[in-house]
């Protein structure tokens, strides 16, 4: 298994990749409260990157309503948790099982009936502004006042409930992320994930080579939203509160997507290297700006902007793929 | 006089549609010949109506009467937007084309934000709370206005695509890209310029849209969603069809907010949008696309 996993990979990537994670484990030891809580949300953004990456990266299915999967696995487990008393862990199957669903019916309702393209983006934010109005009005989990978790006090750290210090949100964002990272590299190895790259690159030729289009164009939608929704969860016990405006909202989906199409489409590095760079950058700028006096809403999505739009001007395949080219790691990984 | 509410809330939805059909026909206009998805398009029409307010509060001058000016420096706008960043873009995959849209939508919502700030703004015309009453019903002047005003930029354009020789040039590229390179037509130049008229489309309904709603930044991503809504029901590239839709959601939602509660309005536009992507994805006017 790990033989077939490493198998292609150039050395150097190893080693780089070896390293990365060794500095990221380490830290809580190196780096302060601030930072951390920055790691906490570019790991975050890493793991969603990674899981939408399955759906348009590697199947080709452009997806612009992933806040639909974050919301319906933070609520789901949420409800769970402050209704019945069930634990995050317990809730998380749960959570993912309800996000698989819905993802299931969004992708049976476009692929049957052949919305694909322009359509089938526009479509995926037409969900996720229904469920964003539709939890508006859903009394049970607070509707558009907002649900809430009970806060814990930071004392002591209770894994199996969630609750504690940064340091181990910290940690479960990192193992999700590397989780994440091992999960697509091997279904990019695997029969679905060479299909997938097959229907992205042309899916009439796909179709005509006897692939079953719409099954496996069904099981990256249907994987996409079970991982998106893993971070859903994440988000409920770290943030303890959802607000429809805020999780469902359309410009959530349009943050998650950044990162990859900043790091590179496609790529297993794309969405790590987006999320350190646009997090980075932005933590950056807003703390320039701070100093400067010039503290404004809006100004972080101006920057994000501008980033996107230099990014798909100048370097359309996304950073990664220019940095493997400089790092000589055009191996078949990319 | 129950029946009387129905029929004053339909006439009321009935004109406002009208208007968003306005911006919605330029995002049809666009998406027709130049076979990219405006994803700025509400935050086109969130400047415009920005300009308005700002020639209302400044000047005095009437949004009614800035409309042409308004369409004007949208025209501009538009037509910058596709020769200087868009153009690059015309043979590159769809999804980059979305991204780099987002991206500017990204800038200019925000970049309204940080101008105007989070608060709601209006105009107060002297006509404001005029209303005409036409046996039993009453219907607000301002909506009337708008109305008709909407009815007139869409008959020029009809004629401006239908009988002038650079409609018919800007037809010829949305028919057959080739062919009218082949022709010697400067097919960039036409495409800047659809851009433009369909920004202008955005501008002159912007500046109509101050008359009828408060307008916030937020209201940017909101309108490119409904715009996207009414043209995709009306038929997406089908210029009377996004009209149609435009009535038809503005129905809708006017209905839906008598019968449910005005803030679930938009779902149900919403409904309708994923019945019509499922049942009929050209749209109710639409051809099949071959």
């Amino acid at each position: 298994m790990i033989d077939w996993l490493l198998e292609g990979v150039p050395r150097r990537g190893l080693v780089l990749l070896a390293g990365l994670l060794a500095v990221l484990i380490a830290a809580p030891w190196l780096a302060n409260d601030y930072l951390i809580t920055v790691l906490i949300i570019i790991l975050y953004f890493a793991y969603t990157g990674q899981a939408w990456n399955v759906m348009m990266g590697f199947a080709g299915q452009l997806s612009l309503g992933h806040a639909i999967y974050v919301g319906i696995g933070g609520y789901a487990a949420a409800a769970l948790y402050v209704h019945f008393g069930v634990g995050p862990w317990i809730g998380l199957p749960a959570a993912i099982a309800i996000a698989m669903i819905c993802g299931a019916i969004i992708g049976f309702l476009a692929f049957r009936f052949g919305v694909g393209g322009v359509y089938f983006a526009i479509l995926t934010i037409a969900f996720a502004e229904f469920a964003r109005i539709g939890f508006d009005h859903f009394r049970w989990v607070g509707g558009s006042s907002g649900f809430f978790l009970p806060v814990a006090n930071y004392a002591r750290n209770d894994l199996w409930n969630l609750r504690g210090n940064p340091t181990m949100f910290y940690y479960v964002m990192l193992a999700l992320t590397v989780a994440a990272f091992i999960l697509c590299h091997a279904l990019l190895k695997s029969r679905v994930g060479y299909y997938w790259q097959a229907i992205r690159e042309d899916e009439v030729a796909a179709r005509s080579l006897g692939i079953n289009t719409f099954r496996y164009k069904m099981y990256a939608v249907v994987i996409s939203a079970g991982m998106t929704s893993i971070a859903g969860v994440f988000f409920a016990f770290y943030y303890n509160n959802l607000f429809p405006e805020q999780v469902f909202h359309i410009s959530r989906s349009i943050e998650l997507i950044l990162g990859p199409i900043i790091g590179g489409i496609g790529t297993l590095f794309g969405p790590i290297i987006g999320a350190f760079l646009l997090t980075g950058l932005s933590e950056m700028m807003q703390e320039l700006l701070a100093r400067l006096g010039f503290d404004v809403p809006g100004a972080k999505q101006v920057f994000y902007g501008v980033c996107l739009l230099l990014v798909v001007m100048v370097l359309p395949g996304g950073v990664w793929p220019w940095i493997a080219r400089k790092l000589g790691l055009t191996g078949r990984q990319s | 006089m129950a029946a009387d509410i129905y029929l004053n809330v339909a006439v009321s939805g009935l004109l406002t549609g009208l208007v968003y059909g306005l911006m919605a026909l330029g995002l049809s206009v666009i998406f027709g010949v130049v076979r990219v998805v405006n994803f700025a398009h509400g935050e086109m029409t969130t400047i415009a109506m920005y300009l308005a307010i700002v020639a209302f509060n400044a000047l005095g001058l009437d949004p009614l009467v800035m409309m042409v000016p308004i369409a004007a420096v949208l025209f501009a706008l538009g037509y910058a937007m596709q020769a200087g960043i868009i153009n690059p873009f015309i043979s590159r995959p769809e999804y980059s084309q979305f991204i780099l849209l987002v991206a500017i939508a990204m800038i200019m919502v925000n970049g309204l934000l940080i101008v105007f700030g989070p608060d709601a703004r209006n105009v107060q015309t002297s006509y404001s709370y005029d209303s005409f009453l036409i046996g039993r019903l009453i219907v607000d002047a301002t909506k009337v206005y708008a109305g008709i005003a909407t009815i007139l930029v869409t008959v020029a354009l009809f004629a401006f695509f239908r009988f002038t020789l650079i409609g018919k040039a800007i037809r010829a590229c949305a028919d057959n890209y080739t062919g009218a390179l082949v022709v010697g037509l400067d097919v960039k130049h036409l495409y800047a310029l659809t851009f433009g008229l369909g920004a202008a489309c955005v501008g002159a309904a912007g500046a109509m849209l101050v008359l009828l709603v408060d307008v916030t930044p937020a209201l940017g991503p909101a309108y490119t969603l409904l715009a996207f809504i009414i043209v995709i029901t009306g038929g997406l590239g089908s210029m009377p069809g996004a009209l149609v839709g435009g009535i038809l959601i503005g129905l809708t939602e006017a209905m839906a907010g008598l019968f449910f509660t005005p803030s679930a309005k938009s779902m149900f536009s919403f409904g309708l949008l994923v019945l019509v992507l499922l049942f009929r994805p050209q749209g109710i006017l639409g051809k099949r696309a071959s």
